[in-house]
């Protein structure tokens, strides 16, 4: 079991959304509502301690292969969010993302966390510093909204050259 | 290491020239951005004031880039007695066209050291920031109440 206490969070992003908690918690969690606002992944859980947390490519190969570590519907969610490009996790450590649901006023606030267990550089990342906030402004427009947004970001380049000079594998 | 600044990137489905009105017209900010009407003649050097409703100005500063629809920079810093330590931080806004979309990227930078501004505006441009995006996807701000964005402590 991941010693949660030995992670420093690296990346927090908040946004706000007129929604409920239950929606917000459905849409992180199911591959039916990922598929719409984050650019065709597919996200698959299985929501207890332990229980696997995947998430699909649009071509259906596995693009992270985490696990759930802490699962408190529909407050907080922590899973290992491990990218499987090779030697990436034996390099760089697992990635720990946590999902934090609060209720304000009538919207939800929803904080993303993202933690390593060891220093990082900043060109690592700037991998989850460009994706996380197109993910989550897609997902807030999609329970908003019904429809998500179509983000077109670049790569992040700096992540993938500092990955590639480090010896992993990058698509 | 984390830098003594605040970065936020949102993308709102809108283009750059109403984004730009929602960022620096106070009919626009009074609806999303707490009741704040921000009041600025908007010339480079002028002075830059966020006004309640009551007609108390809470934060004052200085505008120093103001080319519409692309860059908008102001300094701001409380003027109550609990940041009577802190400088005026100057705050960037960034809106590049993204497809149908802007990416809108606020960089809040060159806090006094040990001040109080960075931890109250950290929890207070995603509030304002998302009901911004709320207001011009739908037409309708959040309702997030004052208490949601209060620094702990």
């Amino acid at each position: 079991m991941i010693d949660v206490d030995s992670f420093t969070s690296t990346t927090v992003y908040t946004i706000y959304i007129a929604s409920t908690p239950d929606k917000v918690w459905q849409a992180l969690t199911t591959a039916e509502f990922s598929r719409q606002y984050f650019f065709g992944f597919a996200v698959e859980a299985k929501l207890q301690v332990g229980g696997a947390f995947i998430v699909r490519a649009p071509d259906g190969s596995l693009h992270i292969d985490g696990e759930v570590i802490a699962c408190d519907p529909p407050r907080k969610l922590t899973v290992t969010w491990n990218v499987t490009w090779p030697g990436l996790v034996e390099k760089l450590g697992p990635t720990l993302v946590t999902y934090e649901i609060e209720q304000a006023g009538d919207a939800v606030r929803l904080t993303m966390i993202e933690a390593h267990d060891r220093p990082l550089s900043e060109d690592i990342l700037e991998g989850g510093r460009q994706g996380w906030p197109a993910i989550l402004s897609s997902l807030k427009s999609l329970l908003e909204t019904g429809k998500p947004l179509t983000v077109k970001t670049a790569p992040p380049q700096r992540m993938l050259a500092a990955l590639k000079a480090m010896g992993i594998g990058t698509p | 290491m984390s830098k003594p600044e605040f970065v936020y990137v949102t993308y709102i489905e809108t283009t750059p020239q109403q984004l730009w009105e929602a960022l620096t017209d106070g009919d626009f900010t009074e609806r999303y951005w707490f009741g704040v009407r921000l009041r600025s003649d908007w010339k480079m050097g002028s002075s830059f004031e966020m006004v309640h409703g009551d007609g108390s100005v809470s934060d004052a500063g200085k505008v120093v880039e103001y080319d519409p629809p692309k860059r908008l920079a102001y300094t701001f810093v409380n003027l109550s007695e609990t940041y009577r330590n802190d400088i005026p931080a100057l705050a960037t806004f960034e809106l590049e066209p993204h497809g149908k979309l802007v990416k809108l990227t606020l960089t809040h930078a060159g806090f006094a050291e040990g001040g109080k501004m960075l931890p109250a505006i950290s929890k207070g441009w995603p509030a304002i920031l998302s009901s911004l995006k709320s207001m011009l996807e739908t037409g309708r701000p959040l309702e997030i109440p004052r208490t949601a964005i209060k620094p702990e402590g």
